[in-house]
């Protein structure tokens, strides 16, 4: 990874002061091998995780509890795979190719989000998901829309602005949940229980330890820190938490008056590391079910291959 | 000699989307980007142009729009708006 290392070569001094100037990059402009690398696997991730999200939530496609809820669902996970979609052809522009992308994932060399390794058990989750997962993936996709990269940074716009209706439908499914029942409420305050600290740790670790942050931010990939990232997400949440009537479950979570920020406590890093490493409660489930479902499909591409030859060859 | 049509996208700012701006007349792509550059940017419009074979472009019909567009006029929860949140729940 030297080639990683700034060095005051020209072409790349060049580079650096365009970015420093806030204008994009695009596609065709020349850029730093760690560069491209370093979107490449960013952007293929982000496209991984929109695709796999797909999953917890379609699993309760079918058990909606009304056909509103169950339209509004699928056009949910409908809008995922597109997202999914937007962010392949981005990452494409850098000279990647789908099949490649998705091999990596296959072979366990690329990563997603590693909420979607948790499962989805009741209907309280998926409000939960809508709420909170939703609401932390568009802090992180609001600063991205100013990321470096032209073509990830309109993917980024694109996406935001389709994603509000995500969140807000999660919201509206919980408030009911949270004012009803002792049933309920217990079940909108068990999902809660269960999704709060996966959805810290979609951050990612601490400044302090990550790997690819410092180059990023120089690169401005990224806009704003993991930590940075996760203050904001706590600090708009947990007044909608308040709403809700919903406990969250960090008793170290205090405002504190002097930093203007609320005060959290630590994240269990043994069970992140846990579920990115490929060990969480539905990882293989995931990825299996994607696998099955590419080697599925392959005849549809097979049919449309032959349709095309026979087109040609007529 | 009949020339064939090329369509004209034009970037006027780095960050943006290549935006359709017309089409012209020429021999082969070189000459059509040249052509693009004297007729759609002579005061500076652009950064970049794209130029695409107009018979390479699939485009849907307008008079389709009624039924080709239909499967996503009647799906209203597809807009954040659809959603009632309380005026007091902010950052949603």
């Amino acid at each position: 990874m030297t080639d990683d290392h700034l060095s005051n070569t020209e072409p790349e001094a060049a580079f650096q002061e365009r970015v420093d100037n806030e204008i994009k990059i695009e596609p065709k402009d020349w850029m730093p091998e760690g560069y491209r690398r370093n979107l490449i696997r960013q952007i293929s991730q982000h496209a991984h995780s929109e695709v796999i999200g797909m999953q917890p939530e379609g699993n309760w496609i079918t058990r909606a509890p009304t056909l509103k809820r169950k339209m509004i669902l699928l056009a949910k996970v409908q809008d995922e795979a597109g997202h999914g979609l937007y962010l392949y052809s981005a990452a494409e522009t850098l000279g990647v190719t789908r099949e490649d992308m998705i091999g990596a994932l296959h072979e366990g060399h690329a990563k997603y989000a590693s909420i979607f390794n948790y499962p989805t058990l009741t209907w309280a989750d998926v409000g939960v998901i809508g709420w909170l997962v939703d609401s932390a993936a568009i802090v992180n996709q609001i600063s991205l829309q100013r990321t470096s990269y032209g073509p990830y940074s309109r993917a980024m716009i694109r996406i935001c602005k389709e994603e509000s209706f995500h969140q807000r439908q999660g919201f509206e499914i919980l408030m009911p949940l949270a004012s009803g029942s002792l049933e309920q409420k217990a079940m909108a305050q068990d999902a809660m229980n269960r999704w709060w600290w996966p959805t810290l740790m979609m951050f990612g670790p601490h400044d302090s330890e990550s790997v690819h942050g410092a180059k990023s931010m120089q690169w401005k990939i990224k806009r704003k820190s993991n930590d940075e990232l996760r203050q904001d997400f706590i600090d708009q949440t947990v007044p909608q938490a308040e709403y809700l009537g919903l406990a969250i479950p960090d008793p170290d979570l205090k405002w504190n008056e002097e930093r203007g920020h609320y005060d959290f406590g630590e994240i269990d890093w043994d069970e992140f590391r846990t579920v990115v490493s490929g060990n969480g409660l539905c990882n293989r489930e995931r990825l299996e079910r994607h696998s099955r479902a590419h080697r599925e499909g392959e005849w549809v591409r097979e049919a449309m291959r032959a349709c095309e030859e026979k087109k040609r060859t007529a | 000699m009949k020339l064939p049509l090329y369509e004209v996208f034009v970037r006027s700012k780095r960050g943006l989307d290549h935006k359709h701006v017309g089409s012209l007349h020429a021999k082969d792509g070189a000459q059509a980007l040249k052509f693009a550059r004297d007729c759609y940017t002579r005061r500076g419009e652009g950064l970049s142009i794209w130029v695409v074979r107009s018979s390479d472009i699939v485009a849907s019909q307008e008079e389709d729009a009624a039924s080709f567009f239909d499967p996503s006029d009647d799906k209203p929860y597809r807009h954040a708006t659809f959603y009632r949140i309380p005026p007091e729940v902010k950052n949603l």
